[in-house]
């Protein structure tokens, strides 16, 4: 019988601590003041920068890179915090392979993007740690608006609402605000708890309540807050999580996989998260790479990610594919799951189809990563039906609903990318429209 | 193989490349460094009058300026002339020209401004067997206090009357280093030449304030919080110092008076520009300092490349060769029309080119075509100001194409001539319109 790492089935503190700090540490080290300003250097300063209309929330990049060569690191976060109030979560999460250094004009010229993601959280961290804050409540308007949901959507909606000088209450289903961002997000993209740390300096405009634990159905129904409230945002993102299907099984070691990375957020010591000496991901998107990469961290000896399609479809970017591979994780195409194998009622191992085969692998933990579901928030007795669409909630170009009265954001709506940056544009841009509506 | 052996008046050195009088060369042990690199020459840092050696400051006596990535642009110093004594310096001068007798040695000095000063050095220097000596008229920090350096460079008769005595009392070539601290460089060097001085050499340092430190106000460099103007060079003096050559070179005055170009000098590329301007060697301080004397091994070697591509068998046939070209305004081409050219596979889509054009000069390039980002050039708007090309981070990627005589120019209307036609002649030109009347 194997010890330590290689123990067999599902364990905890397969490495020792020092082991666990160091896989679990930053992906990208923050760059130091020199390394920020040689990398500002190799910005051209573009003119209607591709970068700047790369970015879903328009952030000014080559404004506030400047602003970093210039050594003006505030005016920089102020100018990524005027377009991007998540500017420092952004900078750790964004795909930026596949926005604003993507379209790089010097990825084109040489392969070789200016480092902006790194460039974003060099500014929004010296401002953070300097407890600068670059916005104030408008006088107040003595408007109300409830915001359904602590994550990226609400809450860069509940800031620029209360910029605007609105009340917003922000109704959060979990104990702690941040929503992916603290419970979804790899732990090695947003080390040190800063998910909380930026929820703070976000909600230290004031003007902004959190509610927590209260959940829609349970505490109160979209109806009971049209009622009550002067506008409502709902920004609750993807609460279900798609089955297997026929395959799927209760079997001890079958976990979500978004659970998972949850539960080692919130872990005080991650070696007491359990994890398999064998994975299996199943799915083919950030949360399966997330997952996989810090199944590795904990020590798992073989990560597989089994994706049903082929490598072009892939949503996890071929960048975050290299990331996962570098630490040793196993990525397959176009596995089609069969069912859960298992043996006295532990996951054994996980049959495919590939190309009319059957593929099994033998694992001790399978992680399901197919994706999330909107579970469909509870009206109560609200006249307006909510439309959705795919699963999702249909908005307009100004993120209304329609329901009277009811703006949506996020992961939760038919628009956009499932991304943090995506979400945030559409808090935001949902807030002017409520404050537009609000003014009239 | 190009022969790029130097004789500037008289004195031979193996490359034309000298350090010049400075901080590196200060001292034998430096010296013998350099030449062991493989420098062709050295001005050995100014000496003064027997006596009391000068002092220096014991803070910092440096400032800089720099470009991306902190490369070093430009260099001020408020080091004054050698603050050993005469003795010891004209001591290793002797014995390191014995050693390396195929280097030039040249001397550079700066005593009060009377013949007797001069009388009672030269001799010395002379006893060392140093190839010449180099008057330096032109350090612009502290010793000018005194009366000394550019305080004689900025009259050209104290230039005159000291290139005379030094004539008259060495047997030694005499090269007389210019500040450009003054409005027309063409006089300061008339007067060399008037005293009898052998050559110019210049240009020395610029009077110069690098910075001001904003957390307490004192000039940048700060010795207890205060700061005094330092000589500026390296590599953002050389425009300046490639114009003042060419001045030289080409006043009727003094055309044919040898030069020994200064002004950061970096590369090999630098100094056949000096020299291609009429400088028949080139003295190099700031980018040795910068990067250590091994520099001059790529120099030596750069030169002659460029040489042997170009058929220039030895530097006679490079210097001065540029000097012809110089002109004044008035007699620029008129009828000479170019356009600038994008070239889309070079084209990385910064659009510099095209918010310069818009914000700045004559709204000719465009920022989308048929609703595509996309910069070209609108020949019936772009007058060819050369802007675009400046600021192109993607080197040959826009290109200023002269229009062939005979098409169109579209901006003006007009069919380009293949006549030469200048200002002197222009229809606009009061001046011309007198003459013709």
């Amino acid at each position: 019988m194997s010890e330590g790492r290689y123990r067999e089935g599902i364990a905890t503190h397969r490495l020792d601590a020092a082991e666990y700090a160091e896989n679990l540490n930053d992906l990208h080290p923050p760059f130091d003041r020199h390394e920020a300003q040689v990398e500002a250097d190799r910005c051209y300063f573009c003119y209607d920068a591709p970068c700047m209309n790369a970015c879903p929330t328009q952030i000014d990049i080559p404004m506030f890179i400047r602003q970093i060569s210039t050594d003006n690191p505030l005016g920089s976060a102020k100018t990524i915090f005027e377009q991007n109030i998540f500017g420092g979560m952004c900078a750790r999460v964004c795909p930026t392979e596949t926005l604003c250094e993507q379209v790089c004009v010097r990825e084109v010229a040489e392969g070789k993007p200016v480092r902006i993601g790194l460039l974003q959280r060099y500014a929004t961290d010296t401002a953070m740690k300097a407890g600068a804050q670059f916005f104030e409540r408008a006088p107040s308007t003595g408007r109300k608006v409830a915001v359904v949901g602590a994550g990226p959507a609400g809450l860069a909606c509940a800031h620029r609402l209360a910029m605007h000088g609105h009340e917003v209450v922000v109704f959060e289903a979990r104990p702690k605000p941040g929503g992916l961002n603290e419970y979804g997000i790899a732990a090695y993209k947003s080390v040190d708890n800063f998910a909380q740390a930026e929820v703070d300096y976000i909600t230290a405009i004031g003007g902004i309540e959190i509610r927590y634990e209260q959940e829609i159905g349970h505490h109160f129904t979209i109806g009971a807050l049209v009622l009550k409230y002067d506008a409502v945002f709902l920004g609750m993102g993807l609460g279900g999580v798609n089955a297997l299907g026929g395959a799927d099984a209760q079997a001890s070691g079958s976990v979500d996989a978004i659970e998972w990375i949850g539960e080692l957020r919130q872990a005080a010591d991650p070696g007491a998260v359990p994890v398999g000496r064998r994975v299996v991901v199943v799915g083919g998107g950030m949360t399966a790479i997330d997952a996989a990469v810090q199944a590795r961290a904990l020590g798992a000896d073989e990560v597989t990610i089994c994706y049903r399609g082929p490598r072009e479809r892939m949503k996890a970017s071929v960048y975050e594919q290299e990331v996962a591979r570098s630490r040793g994780v196993v990525i397959r195409f176009e596995m089609q799951p069969s069912r859960i194998l298992t043996e006295g009622g532990s996951v054994s191992g996980m049959e495919f189809t590939r190309h009319g085969e059957t593929v099994t692998i033998a694992c001790d933990q399978v992680m399901k990563a197919i994706g999330q579901t909107l579970v469909a928030p509870d009206l109560g007795t609200a006249a307006d039906k909510l439309v959705l669409e795919g699963g999702r909630i249909v908005i307009d170009a100004e993120g209304r609903t329609s329901m009277a009265k009811v703006w949506a954001g996020g992961d939760c709506v038919n628009a956009g990318e499932d991304l943090t940056v995506a979400a945030v544009a559409q808090g935001r841009d949902a807030a002017e429209s409520i404050s537009r509506a609000l003014a009239q | 193989m190009a022969d790029i052996r130097n004789d500037f008046v008289g004195i031979k050195s193996p490359n034309p490349f000298w350090l010049a009088s400075a901080p590196p060369t200060d001292k034998a042990y430096n010296v013998v460094r350099a030449f062991k690199a493989g420098w062709g020459g050295v001005v050995w840092k100014t000496l003064g009058e027997e006596g009391p050696p000068v002092v220096n400051v014991n803070g910092p006596r440096y400032g800089a300026i720099w470009g991306a990535d902190r490369r070093l642009l430009g260099l001020n110093n408020i080091e004054l002339i050698t603050d050993r004594e005469l003795q010891t310096n004209l001591r290793e001068i002797k014995q390191v020209k014995a050693d390396w007798p195929d280097r030039a040695m040249v001397v550079s000095i700066m005593v009060p401004c009377e013949e007797q000063a001069w009388k009672a050095i030269l001799p010395v220097v002379e006893e060392t067997g140093c190839d010449g000596i180099e008057l330096n008229f032109g350090c612009p920090h502290g010793m000018s206090e005194r009366g000394m350096g550019s305080a004689v460079g900025q009259v050209p008769e104290y230039i005159e009357m000291v290139a005379r005595w030094c004539k008259a009392n060495t047997r030694m070539p005499v090269i007389v280093k210019l500040t450009p601290n003054i409005t027309d460089i063409r006089y300061p060097a008339r007067a060399a030449l008037t005293g009898g001085a052998d050559a110019v050499s210049l240009i020395n340092t610029v009077s110069s304030i690098t910075g001001v430190n904003l957390d307490n106000f004192s000039p940048e460099p700060s010795i207890d919080g205060k700061g005094s103007h330092g000589g500026y060079c390296g590599p953002a003096v050389k425009p300046i110092a490639l114009n003042m050559v060419a001045e030289i070179a080409r006043d009727p005055q003094t055309r044919g008076m040898p030069i020994s170009g200064i002004g950061g000098v970096t590369t090999w590329r630098d100094a056949a520009e000096f020299m291609a301007l009429g400088a028949g060697n080139v003295q190099v301080c700031t980018a040795a300092m910068t990067y250590g004397f091994r520099i001059v091994e790529d120099m030596i070697e750069g030169l002659s490349n460029w040489m042997d591509a170009k058929g220039h068998a030895s530097l006679s046939d490079i210097i001065g060769r540029a000097t012809p070209n110089v002109t004044d305004w008035q007699y620029l081409n008129l009828n000479y029309v170019a356009k600038a050219r994008i070239d889309q596979d070079k084209c990385i889509s910064c659009g510099r080119c095209h918010i310069a054009c818009e914000d700045t000069s004559h709204q000719a390039i465009t920022q989308t075509v048929n609703g595509k980002r996309m910069f070209e050039v609108m020949e019936d708007e772009c007058v060819g100001c050369n802007l675009c090309v400046n600021v192109c981070p993607v080197e040959g990627c826009i290109e200023m194409v002269p229009l062939a005589p005979g098409t169109l120019d579209q901006r003006t209307g007009k069919t380009v001539s293949d006549s030469y036609a200048n200002w002197t002649q222009h229809p606009n030109n009061p001046m011309a319109k007198a003459a013709a009347e």
